[in-house]
């Protein structure tokens, strides 16, 4: 069969979702947000909400997550994020809104924010990208950055007397009464982006019943941040990150 | 001071902070996110007493720090609904960032700022010692807000819906900036008439920029105060800039009294201005031709006003409840025409009429 | 069982080499051409085209939206 035969509308299997734009994204090559900002906007598409939709940018590297996206967002100062998701969803409570941040967004100076918008129970959804690094600033120590992990601010690895241990967020939101689903994810391999498809969706759906915090933590690469390519930034993430960051459901109600 | 107030014109009596309350319902404000902190934390009590969203469906919620609360309010900002916070110096501090980011994002809203002595956690009594911080730009950045300051507890409810229909008019963040005596005396007040908070379609038609969900038949709405291109960022800026020009030729409000043959003129905002009204009085009374000036927007300042009178008074006084800041504007208004001198009690301290005369006398009459 | 082929389509322009797809995919169909684009990144392309079956795994792992995935179903 003749390649031309097979490109042809009525043989499309897999296309750009119609909610994300023709804008280049930033990233670096591999990153992980651009699989993420992806499935966002299928699922957008999906569900038929991009008229219902406010989206809350972080401070990091997704800070122009709105330039991809063809939705209402709200680009949030560092770490406050949830905050702004809380007065929008209050003041608009049929309406779909998501927080997308980063580790240091979410875990470091966002910490008070995230952790009292969980325990209020906002009926809001939160993506959180875990890469144990500053991507933006050039790969500084993250709250999340493993113990022996190289960053421009621990160079000779990070060490508990100095800098503690990697803070595992979700585990301490799961502890909340008010988060109803909490769940850790990746988007490595194919079938790791079709489960953190369905994580997403799910929490979307929990954000549009008014079930409670939704959190979906997907542990991600940097490879710019950890010096690798992307291929070897996923090996090393699945060695590595995934024992300390363990897949799968947190919680589930 | 408008005077569209209930029909009925019925009179209560309230404290200053109850009054904002109050005002902020019947204005059709839709969200309010605070923290406690003395001597303010009654506009807050206040709302949850009076549980508005059964009412008018305004939303009331206590945040876990000024931080979270000025940043709710930015959320609720940027989807054109009417939000407001409060809270007393310390506090206002910890909001700077978040007023900022509202400037940057031209976002319209209230804060009201009960003040109390500082620096640091400083005193729970009265102070204006956040004139610089409100009217200087206390956040990074070029940015003004617009600041009202009231003196009685009526101007506290009037100032309050004053400052929704400003903070809108201009896309700016506007405060109410009022002190610990006002927000805790208790004064007769005549409550302004409910107006309905605005429906969906209001806000669409009046805040076409607000994220509420993107339709069709437009492009995405983004609230958002970064431009990495400097070149934009510049422009952002003169955008706010020639917004600034625009609020200082329009919207300046001042109160004068005894003004017309005066020889020596008082400056005083907020409730050190009712001080110096008997100041006036008794120096009056011992035949010094003395008046007052009482700027009612400190940004946008007087300064017309202060100019036109330099060219013929012997001098200004400014007195406030700090180490001089207002003086300063004060200064520049009358740019070296005559002397400006200052009083001031700082630290919680309030200057008696007694001790301001004497002031006067000293710094500009005898000199 | 059924056979199926497949035809990708890589927006070169808007793809950044960061050879994730080639991974990913399961009959080695991609590879990083010797051709740059304009921003330098040595771009995706078919380079064993009559393998592909179409299982947009590639697709699915691209961080940069860039792969369009065709399939058809072998009579």
């Amino acid at each position: 069969m003749n390649i031309s035969e097979i490109i042809n509308p009525a043989n499309l299997v897999y296309e750009k979702p119609n909610v994300m734009n023709d804008t280049p994204m930033h990233y670096c090559p591999g990153c992980s947000h651009g699989v993420v900002h992806k499935l966002i906007g299928e699922i957008i598409g999906d569900m038929n909400m991009q008229d219902k939709t406010i989206a809350i940018a972080p401070v990091g590297c997704a800070v122009f997550a709105y330039q991809y996206l063809d939705i209402d967002w709200q680009q949030a100062a560092h770490g406050r994020a949830p905050a702004l998701a809380t007065a929008v969803k209050r003041l608009l409570p049929d309406r779909l809104v998501f927080t997308y941040q980063g580790d240091g967004d979410l875990a470091a100076i966002g910490t008070a924010e995230t952790i009292h918008a969980c325990n209020r129970g906002e009926n809001i959804a939160i993506i959180f990208i875990n890469n144990g690094i500053y991507g933006m600033t050039g790969g500084q120590m993250a709250p999340t950055t493993l113990l022996g992990m190289k960053s421009s601010t621990s160079p000779n690895g990070r060490e508990v007397p100095t800098a503690g241990h990697p803070l595992n967020m979700t585990n301490l939101l799961a502890q909340l009464k008010g988060v109803c689903y909490v769940t850790r994810q990746a988007v490595h391999t194919v079938a790791a982006v079709k489960k953190t498809k369905k994580a997403i969706q799910k929490a979307f759906e929990n954000s549009m019943q008014n079930k409670g915090t939704s959190i979906v933590e997907v542990v991600s690469t940097c490879s710019s941040g950890w010096k690798m390519t992307p291929a070897d930034s996923n090996d090393w993430m699945v060695e590595n990150m995934f024992p300390e960051f363990p897949m799968g459901d947190l919680k589930n109600e | 001071m408008s005077n569209e107030h209930n029909k009925d014109n019925e009179i209560k009596l309230m404290k200053g902070n109850e009054a904002v309350a109050h005002a902020a319902i019947r204005c059709g404000c839709d969200g309010y996110f605070g923290y406690p902190i003395t001597p303010q934390s009654e506009i807050m009590e206040t709302l949850m007493e009076l549980e508005p969203w059964k009412t008018t469906g305004m939303v009331v919620l206590q945040a876990e720090s000024e931080t979270a609360s000025i940043n709710m309010v930015y959320g609720a900002a940027g989807c054109g609904k009417k939000a407001m916070t409060s809270s007393s110096s310390p506090g206002v501090s910890l909001m700077q960032e978040g007023i900022s980011y509202l400037a940057g994002a031209e976002l319209p809203c209230v804060i009201v700022n009960v003040m109390r002595g500082g620096p640091g956690l400083g005193t729970i009594q009265p102070s204006q010692a956040d004139y610089f911080q409100t009217v200087k730009g206390g956040g990074h950045g070029d940015y003004k807000m617009i600041t009202l300051a009231p003196a009685s507890v009526q101007e506290m409810a009037d100032h309050t819906v004053m400052a929704f229909d400003l903070a809108f008019k201009y896309r700016t963040p506007t405060m109410v900036l009022a002190d610990g005596i006002i927000g805790q005396m208790m004064e007769k007040v005549v409550l302004p008439p409910y107006k309905p908070r605005w429906t969906e379609e209001e806000i669409k038609k009046n805040t076409p920029w607000a994220t509420l969900g993107k339709p069709a038949d437009r492009k995405p709405n983004v609230i958002n105060s970064l431009r990495l291109e400097a070149i934009d960022m510049e422009k952002l800026n003169l955008t706010l800039q020639a917004r600034y020009r625009e609020i200082e030729k329009n919207e300046v409000l001042f109160e004068e009294f005894d003004c017309d043959d005066a020889e020596y003129i008082i400056v005083a905002f907020g409730v050190i201005a009712r001080i110096c009204q008997k100041v006036v009085e008794l120096g009056r009374a011992e035949g010094i031709k003395v008046g007052l000036i009482r700027p009612i927007t400190l940004f946008p300042f007087p300064t017309e006003k202060l100019k036109k009178h330099a060219e013929r008074v012997k001098g200004m006084l400014s007195v406030e409840m700090s180490a001089g800041q207002m003086v300063e504007d004060v200064r520049l208004a009358v740019n070296g025409k005559v002397p400006v001198e200052f009083y001031g009690r700082m630290g919680g301290i309030v200057p008696s009429p007694d001790e301001v005369l004497h002031a006067l006398k000293e710094k500009l009459i005898k000199a | 069982m059924a056979k199926f082929k497949g035809a990708v389509v890589v927006d070169i322009e808007h793809c950044k080499g960061c050879d994730l797809c080639v991974v990913a995919c399961p009959t080695t169909v991609l590879a990083l051409s010797l051709e740059a684009n304009a921003k330098g990144y040595n771009f995706s392309h078919m380079a064993n085209q009559e393998e592909c079956i179409g299982c947009a795994a590639c697709a699915n792992v691209c961080p940069d939206a860039c792969i369009t995935v065709y399939k058809v179903k072998l009579a």
